[in-house]
């Protein structure tokens, strides 16, 4: 692998004026340099090129699917004069992604004298925290959580605030640690806070990133990445054999796991059109670029009660990287956003070319991992009815583990009210068919009646017919009808008209959500 | 860095891991993390796509034709002995004649990077040619079939069946008892290099390096003495790198030597655990007699475990189930039954606590059946079961327990936290709470130290003084996170009486001590410990020797401390006086060795003195449950536990502490789920298979060490730490059964199974409702 350093940041480089229409290589900041990478594979990741091809180390490979967090990094990207930090899964991001954006690891953070032992450098207070809590004891997770509590420092340092205990369990919910039972580390997290403040050095690394913005889009051999709307929708149009890339989250596991050849891909990441967030005509609208962490932000703002969900939804790394257009038109069958979004009956806007289309999200499903995507046709975004009186909506999440785990079903339940009766209901659950779907008969058993016991115990029954569950690894099919029914009770439970439950009689989380 | 790193006394304080500040950094070095020879190959392996079948062939010549393939290796390649078990000689390397389980490895590719190997070898189903046998997939179906690994296992005392009939009152039940994977964060991976003469050097995350040196040696046909491993540190070990780093070893080592360049295996996770076993799931079924009181007047149980496809550990495993049975509790009649089912699945192997807990925890749930039964506490019963202290005090293996602590340790937690008030609250919560349901437990730890086979307690030592003053020390232990290292450093340092940072300890490396032992069954401080202060103490006679001579004064009369020696009035300072005993030609270095006195184990009768000490402890832990989702969540526990004197308390409750979560999490979360058609495990990686995240960490967790000392003579009369505390969340899952138990307020034994996940408690919850309705 061929890799090239420019020691100082270069305005827009000294060679032949790249256009569009030209190869460049991938460059992106990295330990005080613009790396520059002109042969890497578009699908080679990040951990592998840090640890094979830069032979950092520090960054431990733990499962290789995103799921243990020992691999955590730290992407920067230039928001204005300031650089938005976040922290990603290293073992499932490609390295063409970096382009134009900064790497930071576990090897940057301590200040080290080369004339010195290892064991006399200067740690940053995270690391220190972590020696004086007695946070690591194999120390192979370690590297992970000290990445993801110094972008937890980071954020927090910025603001001037600190984080609850509560706030860094989030937090941490993508590092797996199997010896330390994460008290002390938790600890750590908040010692971290009382040490001398040393902040991540920003001004070299943002003069190079604004360097890095004169690159014309990334345009590698199998692997393009347009920066406007128009221009991707061209693109994708004419390629509709391409494979289109967001997240990595899911894809990374593709070329990880099952080798699988991924052909010419279409980065969607650098469309900054895609990633918008905002409220249009009474429906919040969701760019399908944008990451699940700001599109769940954004929803749980307007829905408090998807909070839980969001806080559920993988980890913070992934929620990072990936994007809830990603997790909508990957079409799992238990993905999480999707029972919640049919059920505030959101919409989809697809588009080709320039021609657009909008349908509701619960016809966009077909089958088993089968959508209404023409060739040459993406997500442009969600379109989901910002709330109104009387409705009320609920989101569960049922898993073997809080945080980071995959529902053996989720629902989102939407019911609008007046007064006792229910005028109309949504339920949609994941987990339950090979689709997210909607529950009809449980509906319609509920649609114009009072919402009392009886309605209730029609609706449960109703759900039989409804879903037909499969049993699997994540739960059977007995309980996923035991517990879609009983859901449905917990819903009237807190939402009947005469002395509804709160949360906290309902809830085993309702502490820490 | 850290103050304490020059503050004296250095045994007793809490002082970080001596890795700590690299660990931070990323600059702590894995296996993988050594920087590769030239010409270092790639190995990865084929693993068989059924759970039982007759391995007809393998298609090389497709392998071979991949791109960056160099060489493929089977079976047939193995020049010595095609074998990796560490007991009974049925674990093969490379699958030979028949395939016993899906995921067992049957080639070894050889590329150019790793990539490409694994690649190669993702074509095993299509290149290798079987035909496939029925396969036996659960421990209750090889129990029906008789179908074992070594034969069943009776522990008995007395005469249980007629103490069984002569009962006041009796019962009968069954509980089944998950496996659970170590999820060693570093997955398993060796790295061998050829050297000089036909010589091997393999870098190995181990837990037993010596054990890899022979099994890599007989498959070469090498002498030991060229086979050197070496492992600086693992990524986590919890069991799964004591036997089950040999086959990685033993592949490395031979695609190294066929090829004489360096080959690295580092399987993936997926594939790590589809071919490791991981600790055993258990089924029970018993029947107790008891009296008013709860009092166990006879007891009968089988313990049916599943092995997996072969014995590797699997003996010594069920025979500490059986030692455990007992756990706190004195058993006057007792017949137990240990049967290690041969399945088509991985062999299952050692994890923390060693069939231990799992053996304990089938008496917690029997006595939780009396008290219910009963209408007691079941705190009450349990402590009406206690070992006695002056009668009432030999195991069902015939060991008397000497230093039983467990009354008042127990005693003083329940103080500490209000068990009596909140038992109480709980009542009256669960009273008016219609979806939420709370459950308290407080459960007893008694857990025995050495390994049952006696020549395995024995450990060596070097420790070198240089001319400069500072120490460098060795010993056959490994590091896996638990502090080892750290503490034979202050071992040493404490008894030349110098600073901890003069002391720094080095890779286990089968070169330096030889013939050690798997740091396993928690005994590697109280091994190494020992052999390395006995190492340090030669070392200090020398200079004692050495000062008196020069100084004057009697020898025994020299002191070392605060990085000083006191002789005749003089105070030298350590590093000038080593300078100087160094000029006068005295050994600054010394080995060290260490047997645990007075163990003796009659193998054949399950009887004798297995355990030099016993090490205790208690948790109490408080649960809510959701009766309609089966969802769950700790909000307190509260832990006591017995380390005798702590060496370093930072690293002792860092130790209970992980071993809480790491148990409950088998308990709760960690679902082990095979296709009941295929045979393929479903949660091999962490997307689908569970342990414990920073939320499963109560917000409420209070643990503290019961500050005593071991009454045996051990390194500074600490106890071992490592796998005891494994056994303190019996307490979580015995709340939960609670919880649910208050659905039918507290009439009914709930059916809950372990792990505990939302499915099964909602199951419990349903079936104690059906149950309560029905009465």
């Amino acid at each position: 692998m061929s890799q090239a350093h420019t020691s100082a940041p270069s305005a827009s480089g000294g060679g032949p004026a790249a256009t569009p229409d030209t190869v460049r290589p991938v460059r992106f900041f990295h330990r005080g340099e613009i790396v520059s990478l002109d042969d890497v594979s578009p699908t080679r990741t990040v951990l592998n090129w840090l640890r094979e091809d830069a032979h950092c180390t520090g960054t431990k490979e733990g499962c290789n699917e995103g799921d243990c967090g020992a691999c955590t990094v730290m992407v920067g990207e230039l928001h204005g004069e300031h650089i938005a930090w976040q922290t990603v899964n290293a073992c499932i991001q490609f390295v063409p992604v970096l382009d134009g954006k900064a790497l930071m690891t576990v090897e940057d953070l301590a200040k080290t004298d080369p004339q010195q032992p290892a064991a006399a450098a200067v740690l940053h207070p995270v690391q220190q925290a972590m020696v004086d809590c007695h946070g690591s004891q194999c120390g192979f997770c370690t590297p992970g959580f000290v990445m993801s509590m110094t972008a937890c420092y980071e954020r927090h340092q910025a603001l001037g605030t600190q984080p609850t205990r509560q706030e860094l369990a989030d937090e941490l919910s993508g590092n797996l640690c199997r010896c330390t039972g994460y008290r002390p580390i938790l600890d750590a997290g908040q010692r971290m806070f009382e040490l001398p403040v040393q902040r991540i050095d920003e001004a070299p690394i943002a003069a190079a990133l604004r360097s890095l913005r004169n690159e014309p889009p990334l345009r590698r051999p199998d692997f393009r990445a347009p920066r406007t709307l128009a221009d991707f929708a061209a693109l994708r149009a004419a390629k509709p054999e391409a494979r289109l890339l967001a997240g990595c989250t899911d894809i990374g596991l593709w070329v990880n796991k099952q080798f699988r050849d991924l052909g010419e891909i279409l980065y969607i990441g650098e469309v900054a059109e895609l990633k918008a967030i905002g409220e249009v005509d009474g429906m919040l609208e969701i760019g399908a670029g944008a990451s699940l962490e700001d599109a769940w932000s954004a929803l749980s703002r307007h829905w408090p009660a998807v909070r839980e969900m969001h806080l559920r939804f993988a980890s913070p790394p992934i929620r990072h990287a990936g994007t809830m257009g990603g997790n909508i038109a990957n079409g799992s069958p238990i993905g999480d956003s999707a029972p919640v979004l049919i059920a505030l009956g959101a919409s989809i806007v697809l588009r080709h070319g320039e021609a657009v289309r909008e349908m509701p999200l619960e016809d966009f499903y077909v089958d088993y991992m089968k959508n209404r995507l023409e060739p040459g046709e993406f997500v442009q975004a969600l379109r989901v009815p910002l709330p109104r009186a009387s409705q009320v909506l609920r989101a569960y999440k049922l898993s073997k583990r809080y945080d980071s785990d995959i529902s053996g079903l989720a629902c989102g339940l939407w019911l609008q009210l007046d007064g006792e009766i229910v005028r109309d209901a949504r339920f949609a659950f994941g987990g339950m068919a090979a689709i997210v779907k909607r529950a009809k008969g449980a509906e319609a058993a509920l649609r114009g009646h009072a919402w009392n016991e009886a309605t209730l115990q029609a609706a449960m029954a109703a759900l039989d017919s409804d879903y037909t569950p499969l049993s699997d690894l994540r739960a059977s099919d007995n309980y996923r009808r035991r517990a879609a029914r009983n859901l449905l009770q917990r819903l009237f439970l807190e939402t009947r008209p005469a002395s509804p439950l709160s949360t906290k009689q309902i809830s085993v989380w309702s502490d820490i959500v | 860095m850290n103050a304490p790193q020059d503050t004296l006394p250095v045994v007793g304080t809490a002082r970080p891991h001596e890795s700590a500040h690299l660990h931070v950094a990323g600059a702590a070095p894995y296996v993988d993390d050594i920087a590769e020879v030239q010409g270092t190959l790639h190995a990865a392996l084929g693993l068989s796509p059924v759970a039982h079948g007759r391995l007809l062939g393998i298609d090389l010549d497709t392998l071979r034709a991949q791109p960056g393939v160099v060489a493929v290796f089977s079976a047939a390649d193995i020049p010595g002995a095609n074998e990796c078990g560490p007991i009974v000689h049925d674990d093969p390397i490379l699958a030979d004649g028949v395939l016993h389980y899906l995921g067992q490895p049957v080639f070894a590719v050889i590329a150019t990077d790793r990539l490409a190997a694994r690649r190669a070898a993702a074509l095993a189903k299509q290149v290798i040619r079987h035909e496939a046998l029925p396969p036996v997939l659960t421990a209750l179906d090889g129990h029906a079939k008789q179908q074992y690994v070594v034969p069943p296992m009776h522990l008995k005392r007395g005469d249980a069946s007629a103490a069984l009939a002569a009962s006041e009152q009796r019962v009968s039940g069954s509980f089944s008892l998950g496996g659970q994977e170590q999820f060693y964060l570093e997955g398993q991976i060796s790295y061998a290099i050829p050297q000089e003469d036909g010589g091997l050097l393999v870098h190995c995350s181990t837990q037993h390096p010596t054990e890899m040196q022979h099994t890599v040696a007989h498959a070469l046909k090498l002498g030991a003495h060229r086979v050197q491993v070496v492992c600086r540190r693992m990524g986590g070990g919890f069991g799964g790198k004591e036997s089950q780093s040999a086959l990685f070893a033993c592949v490395a080592a031979l695609a190294a030597a066929k090829l004489k360049r360096p080959v690295k295996l580092r399987p993936d996770r997926d594939d790590d655990m589809l071919i490791t076993g991981r600790r055993h799931g258990f089924e029970f079924q018993w029947e107790v007699g008891h009296d008013a009181e709860g009092r166990i007047t006879g007891v009968e149980i089988d313990l049916v475990a599943n092995a997996g496809f072969s014995a590797d550990l699997s003996p010594p495993v069920m025979t500490r189930a059986l030692c455990h049975f007992d756990n706190a509790y004195w058993l006057p009649a007792v017949a137990a039954h240990g049967y290690c089912a041969r399945t088509n699945t991985q062999s299952n192997t050692a994890f923390r606590g060693f069939g231990g807990p799992q053996g304990a925890l089938a008496i917690e749930m029997i006595l939780d059946d009396v008290a219910r039964g009963l209408g007691k506490d079941p705190l009450d019963v349990r402590r009406a079961n206690f070992y006695g202290t002056s009668e009432c005090n030999v195991t069902p293996y015939g060991q008397v327990v000497r230093d039983n602590i467990i009354e008042p340790l127990v005693a003083r937690l329940e103080e500490s936290c209000d068990y009596r008030a909140r038992r109480t609250q709980i009542a009256a919560f669960n009273a008016t709470s219609p979806v939420l349901k709370r459950g308290l437990a407080l459960t007893p730890v008694k857990f025995g130290i050495s390994f049952n086979v006696a020549h395995f307690n024995q450990a060596g030592a070097l420790v070198h003084v240089y001319t400069d003053g500072t120490i460098l020390a060795n010993h056959g232990g490994t590091e896996m996170g638990q502090g080892l290292n750290t503490k034979v450093a202050m071992v040493v340092a404490h008894e030349l009486g110098v600073r901890l940072d003069r002391v720094r300890v080095t890779a286990t490396d089968t070169h330096k001590v030889a013939n050690t032992s798997a740091t396993a069954a928690s005994t590697g401080s109280d091994l190494n410990g020992k052999a390395a202060q006995d190492a340090a103490k030669q070392i200090k006679h020398r200079l004692a020797g050495f000062a008196a001579g020069k100084h004057g004064g009697a020898v025994e009369d020299v002191r070392f401390g605060n990085d000083r020696v006191l002789v005749n009035g003089l105070s030298v300072p350590f590093d000038e006086l080593v300078q100087q005993a160094y000029f006068a030609r005295v050994q600054l270095w010394s080995d060290g060795f260490y047997a645990t006195p007075g163990l003796h184990w009659d193998r054949e009768k399950l009887q004798g003195n297995p355990f030099f000490y016993f090490a205790y402890g208690a948790a109490c832990s408080e649960v809510v449950i959701d009766t309609l989702s089966g969802e769950w969540k700790l909000t307190r526990a509260d832990v006591l536990h017995d380390v005798g004197q702590s060496l370093n308390p930072a690293i002792d409750i860092g130790q209970v502490e992980g071993a809480f979560i790491q148990g409950m999490g088998w308990l709760t979360t960690e679902e082990l789920w095979w296709h009941p058609q295929s045979g393929k495990l479903m949660t091999h990686a962490p997307s689908t298979y569970k342990i414990p995240t920073a939320n499963d960490c109560p917000a409420d967790f209070r643990v503290a060490l019961y500050d005593t000392q071991n009454p045996a003579d051990t390194i500074h009369r600490s106890k071992a730490v490592g796998e005891p505390p494994l056994l303190l969340p019996f307490s979580v899952f015995l709340a939960i059964r609670d919880a649910v138990s208050a659905v039918g307020d507290h009439k009914v034994n709930p059916p809950l199974r372990a792990p505990s996940t939302p499915e099964a408690i909602l199951d419990a919850v349903d079936a104690v409702r059906a149950a309560t309705a029905e009465a």
